[in-house]
């Protein structure tokens, strides 16, 4: 009896719709956000992501709403994610009915951000989204790209992690996306997610490049990861959530059962 | 029963939406409402006591809402569910903002977790031992996992009052019960249908 390791299907949301493709190209449709938020939450998901792509301002209030109904029928932990950038936006998330916001970019531009979001509204409900891409073998290093992975920032993925979650007023949880795998379905980049699990004292989701169930489990064993997200091998039906936390347990992870 | 007025205390800390939705949902008939005024609290037939951050910002927060009051009144008098930060502050103390001071409902410190290796704060899916049996745990299985997410966590003064046990590197009470109160350290309405199922047991608890 010990906490389980969390399986979270990742939904991403342009224009309403669940939609994946690889390195951002190539986009398919994956349903309508809320049917697919149910159907996870039915299938005995451990939490959601729902990560906003929509580029235009505009379409917030979409968001917010189709936030609102999947809180209506979703009771389990809901993260939002995707133009987060002030305290404003996470209220109304919240108010929506999500549990937990998670902020990218925005806490590049003013890293007085999460501190500040996370006196407002508590640790537990502000996620640090990273977006990591490797920039040298040897030493191995990653920085934070931005722009869907096509604009560096120089700044070094594993400082940026201890950072945004240190002390009293850092972020309770790292979502933790690897540029180079995320829609390659090569598996989680390894060595990222064990550098920053073992440089942070907080939960770390593993994300990006799930192909297989087998990658989940390395997630978590060799990566140190706490949780695992993923979007396509669930979408499309290739697994179900029920088959990944089989296999899991499987290989001596402790999962919450079916 | 239906058509009870259901008041969830809303003083402005955390996401108190999750609560309502859920007991909306399970409660379709009742009248379920997020307030900080007194006086509808008071008036209410069950009171929900939720709460998220920092124990000094809601310690505070219920101070300048002129809470305090009417949330140990309704703890003797009426069913009471407090929920994660709701369940901390109604003991003595807490390690937390450097020394915080609880409502003293019940009596005992609130610590925080002090263990090598293990992330904080304990997020996620963790097992529920049932202590006693209680109408709150009422179909729920002994050792069904509820969703947590918590940096402190509660050393009760009188072993009594504990109703539910799980382990995080040490062994803590999740879970407590004393007359018309009961409290959980996890998040009913994030725990799915053992969650539902204990949000139910509370709107048709007859204590």
């Amino acid at each position: 009896m010990s906490l389980a390791k969390r399986i979270i299907p990742c939904l991403d949301v342009r224009d309403g719709r669940v939609v994946k493709g690889v390195k951002f190209v190539d986009i398919k449709d994956a349903g309508d956000p809320v049917e697919v938020a149910k159907r996870y939450d039915r299938d005995g998901a451990d939490e959601i992501t729902f990560l906003d792509i929509t580029a235009s301002h505009e379409n917030r209030d979409t968001t917010t709403h189709m936030v609102e109904k999947i809180a209506e029928h979703v009771f389990i932990p809901l993260t939002v994610g995707g133009g987060i950038r002030k305290a404003e936006d996470v209220r109304s998330m919240l108010n929506a009915g999500a549990d937990k916001v998670a902020v990218n970019s925005a806490a590049i531009i003013n890293p007085e951000l999460i501190p500040a979001l996370c006196e407002e509204f508590g640790s537990q409900c502000i996620v640090i989204a990273i977006d990591a891409k490797q920039v040298s073998e040897q030493p191995p290093r990653w920085e934070i790209f931005t722009h869907g992975g096509r604009k560096p920032t120089g700044i070094d993925a594993i400082q940026w992690a201890v950072q945004m979650t240190e002390g009293d007023k850092g972020a309770g949880e790292v979502l933790l996306t690897s540029m180079d795998r995320d829609g390659t379905k090569d598996g989680f980049d390894i060595a990222l997610t064990r550098a920053v699990s073992d440089a942070v004292q907080v939960p770390v989701i593993a994300s990006g490049g799930v192909g297989n169930l087998s990658h989940l489990s390395v997630g978590v064993t060799e990566g140190g990861a706490d949780a695992v997200l993923a979007a396509s091998i669930f979408h499309f039906g290739e697994y179900t959530i029920e088959e990944a936390k089989t296999a899991m347990s499987k290989n001596g992870i402790v999962v919450r059962g079916p | 029963m239906s058509n009870q007025s259901i008041a969830i205390v809303n003083y402005g800390m955390g996401n108190v939406r999750s609560v309502q939705k859920a007991i909306e949902y399970i409660a379709p008939n009742d009248y379920v409402f997020l307030t900080d005024d007194p006086g509808l609290i008071s008036d209410a037939d069950r009171v929900v006591f939720p709460g998220q951050g920092a124990m000094g910002a809601c310690m505070k927060a219920l101070k300048e809402h002129d809470l305090v009051d009417v949330i140990k009144s309704c703890a003797l008098e009426k069913p009471f569910l407090g929920i994660c930060l709701g369940l901390q502050l109604l003991f003595d103390h807490s390690e937390e903002n450097d020394g915080t001071v609880g409502l003293s409902i019940i009596p005992g410190n609130i610590v925080k977790f002090q263990i090598n290796n293990l992330k904080i704060p304990h997020m996620g899916w963790n097992t529920v031992k049932q202590l006693s049996k209680h109408p709150l745990w009422h179909k729920i299985d002994d050792n069904s996992r509820f969703y947590s997410v918590h940096s402190y966590y509660v050393q009760e003064h009188n072993k009594s009052v504990a109703c539910g046990l799980t382990n995080y590197g040490v062994d803590f009470t999740c879970a407590i019960a004393k007359d018309n109160i009961f409290a959980v350290q996890f998040h009913p309405e994030k725990s799915q249908k053992d969650g539902l199922q204990l949000l139910t047991n509370f709107v048709n608890w007859n204590n």
